[in-house]
């Protein structure tokens, strides 16, 4: 098996774990299969990604059938970067799990706690590595309906409604794309991104063409939880299990965006896209209008995981302004904030849960004086946060200081106070979590709770210091990110 | 639905050949319409029927639940097993040529392997989903 | 007229506003999981009448015809009815399961119930 199989061994071990987790019916052995092949995928996707900033894009054709025949993936810097980027945060998620999903999931529930989630991980490798239009929504579907199952698996009821609420968004969305991809087939005759690439600019003034990528646009809109079509992300955040939500937050959108971006450069190219359709404009205001709703509402929810869900939101907002200036900077800045969201979102969401496992709720009443009691698992959370609002030296900053500087060589000031004004908001909600951990002391009549399990601690922590690595060392995250950038904006003018 | 004799003797003369045709679509499917899915969902409606007439109980004496887990589980195997076996001689994944001397008998075995996989699965899977849903009192 | 010979095109919309109307405006889950299958049968119905090559026979080998139908939609609408039902699938047990915590499979009183909490 030589390094040319890799981008096949990516999707394929998940998605060859999870029928033997499903056989498995012992929980601690489906972990075990799970960390090792998650493990193993993050191995090969930064072997994947070392190959390809040395040779170039690898092309993989399936069944030895080339292209515009048969399914092939292509992985280039920006495939490579967001592989990277999945298969970390689900080694780490897992690395959590291990005491994590006892609390939640019942021990005869753990295998298949364990075959969904692998292949949710199947799904999203499989989304970013192909480079086939179709093979993109058969790995959307599997991605999203192993999410649902994931979300549904909680033990509050509200996670079944809100799982139902996302099932039925999640399957417009997914349908959208697939009528876009069918009056792409029907246009061209071809479903190879690269053979799209190729053939589409001499039917720019079609209308057919404006259509599919109409239906395009909304419906990988509506599974990046682009405002307005983000209503089903609070509460499929806030009542799936834990473990889950930190998965799906750090993963799920950021593939959707990855796509999107895939899409809008790769194959329809950007001139298609800012010139002919007015994408420019509706993605700025609606990635503004996210920023800005998202951070207010996020101030006045009472569940912290809601909370986080609407932070979600704004930070997505924050990509699709990146995404929206057209610039090679302005993609830089999203393909950075990608990477700097998955650390800081996964970080958050696990400290949350690591709080919630020991106080038995996410209300914001129930942290009263966490600060003293859970000490490493608070300052844990300080740090997130602070790495949300942009403060330097944490990831957050780098993102926020990237967009800026593509904001500026547009010359757009109206953006620059929407972000200030989403920082200032951010430090809001932030400063009332912080304040009822460390300024408010506990209610409780029972012994204090004790600090979280090391093992719960260290993924945490991983992230976190993660974080402000990438805050102060930017090497591979904006490095990548640019050359990414620049090869996305290269394939047309 | 048992007592009524009229559904307890069609059912049992029709069941062999509703499983008799979907063993018939499942191996034609590549020179007529057919193949593993629609074989896999056929399987199961004779299941399914005989559940409807003779209750859930007795098609649990006949398949079993964790047989059931067994087969949905190396159907998917069997699939994803073929594509494995094609890498380690060789070719890239699924790649049937390398599977038998003459790629055209590789690219039958492959296919008539990998439809047998989703079949499998298929029946397991509807039959699960049945009993899951009907084994449920209100 | 050209709009009446692509009557196909016009299916297809009927079909897909049809199922769209009956997600968003429908109160029972059921009734909106019903309008999600006509919804996506409306886009299988699109696929394949793209897929027809006028004079051209069913995408089945014979010694006898020339002209074929295009084989790849139907492959894909293959894949993509097996997603169908697998959507179907999950949102029912769905279903039972709110039926089964809530007492009801109504939006509004499932709603209701969430809000008092």
């Amino acid at each position: 098996m030589t390094l040319t199989q890799l981008p096949a061994l990516q999707v394929i071990l998940p998605l060859i774990a999870a029928p033997v987790c499903l056989l498995l019916r012992s929980g601690r052995l489906a972990w075990l299969l799970s960390i090792l092949v998650s493990t193993t995928a993050l191995i090969i996707a930064v072997l994947l990604l070392r190959l390809v900033l040395e040779n170039g894009t690898v092309i993989y054709s399936y069944g030895g059938w080339a292209a515009p025949w048969g399914i092939e993936y292509r992985v280039d810097i920006a495939n490579a970067f967001v592989l990277a980027i999945v298969a970390g945060i689900s080694t780490v998620v897992l690395l959590f799990s291990r005491v994590g999903v006892s609390y939640e999931i019942k021990s005869s529930d753990q295998s298949l706690f364990y075959t969904a989630y692998l292949l949710c991980l199947t799904g999203l490798l499989g989304m970013t590595a192909t480079g086939d239009a179709f093979n993109l929504f058969v790995f959307l579907e599997i991605s999203s309906l192993s999410s649902y199952v994931l979300i549904a698996m909680g033990p509050d009821r509200r996670g079944l409604t809100a799982a139902y609420q996302y099932l039925i968004m999640g399957t417009i969305g997914a349908t959208f794309i697939l009528i876009a991809v069918g009056l792409l087939y029907m246009v061209t005759g071809t479903l190879n991104m690269a053979d799209l690439a190729n053939r589409l600019p001499a039917l720019a003034q079609s209308r057919t063409l404006r259509v599919a990528f109409a239906f395009l646009t909304v419906g990988i809109g509506l599974k990046l939880a682009l405002f307005p079509l983000h209503l089903w992300l609070p509460n499929a955040y806030a009542y799936a299990p834990h473990v889950v939500s930190a998965f799906l937050a750090a993963t799920a959108t950021k593939v959707a965006v990855y796509v999107l971006l895939r899409f809008m450069y790769g194959v329809f190219g950007s001139s298609f896209t800012f010139d002919s359709m007015p994408l420019q404009f509706i993605l700025m205001v609606l990635g503004a209008l996210a920023v800005l709703s998202g951070s207010t509402i996020a101030v006045f929810q009472h569940n912290i995981k809601r909370m986080l869900g609407y932070s979600s939101v704004a930070q997505i907002g924050y990509m699709i302004l990146g995404l929206s200036l057209a610039s090679v900077s302005g993609l830089t800045a999203t393909l950075v904030h990608i990477l700097n969201h998955a650390l800081m979102k996964g970080g958050l969401f696990l400290a949350v849960a690591c709080m919630a496992y020991q106080l038995g709720g996410v209300r914001l009443a129930d942290l009263a004086g966490t600060g003293q009691r859970m000490p490493w698992t608070s300052a844990a959370f300080v740090v997130g946060g602070l790495s949300l609002i942009g403060v330097p030296l944490t990831a957050g900053f780098i993102s926020k200081w990237m967009l800026v500087v593509a904001v500026l060589e547009t010359g757009w000031w109206p953006l620059l106070i929407v972000i200030a004004a989403g920082s200032l908001l951010t430090v809001a909600y932030i400063w009332r979590v912080i304040e009822m951990i460390y300024f408010r002391s506990a209610a409780t009549a029972d012994g204090p709770p004790q600090e979280a399990h090391w093992s719960l601690l260290a993924p945490v922590w991983l992230l976190i210091a993660a974080n402000i690595y990438f805050g102060i060392d930017t090497q591979w995250s904006v490095d990548v990110a640019r050359l990414a950038a620049q090869l996305l904006f290269g394939v047309h003018a | 639905m048992r007592d009524n004799p009229v559904l307890r003797v069609v059912t049992k003369i029709t069941i062999p050949i509703i499983l008799l045709f979907s063993l018939y679509v499942q191996f034609h499917g590549d020179y007529g319409p057919g193949g593993g899915f629609q074989a896999g969902v056929i399987f199961a409606a004779a299941f399914i029927l005989y559940a409807l007439v003779f209750g859930t109980q007795a098609v649990r004496i006949v398949v079993s639940p964790s047989i059931l887990r067994l087969l949905t589980a190396s159907g998917l195997l069997l699939f994803a097993g073929v594509g494995m076996v094609t890498m380690l001689l060789g070719g890239h994944y699924l790649d049937y040529d390398t599977l038998a001397q003459n790629p055209l008998h590789g690219q039958h075995l492959g296919i008539f392997l990998v439809e047998l996989g989703v079949g499998i699965t298929v029946a397991a899977v509807m039959i699960t989903v049945f009993l899951a849903f009907a084994g449920r009192r209100d | 007229m050209d709009m009446f010979a692509l009557y196909n095109y016009w299916v297809v919309i009927f079909l897909m506003m049809t199922g769209f109307y009956v997600v968003i405006a429908s109160g029972n889950l059921v009734k909106k999981i019903i309008g999600l299958n006509l919804f996506q049968a409306s886009v299988f119905i699109l696929y394949i009448s793209m897929g027809k090559v006028s004079g051209g026979a069913a995408p089945i080998l014979r010694e006898t015809v020339q002209t074929y139908s295009n084989p790849l939609p139907h492959v894909l609408i293959l894949t993509a009815i097996v997603v169908g039902v697998a959507t179907t699938a999950l949102g029912l047990a769905l279903v039972v399961r709110i039926k089964e915590a809530y007492g009801t499979a109504e939006e509004d009183e499932i709603h209701s119930q969430d809000e008092s909490l």
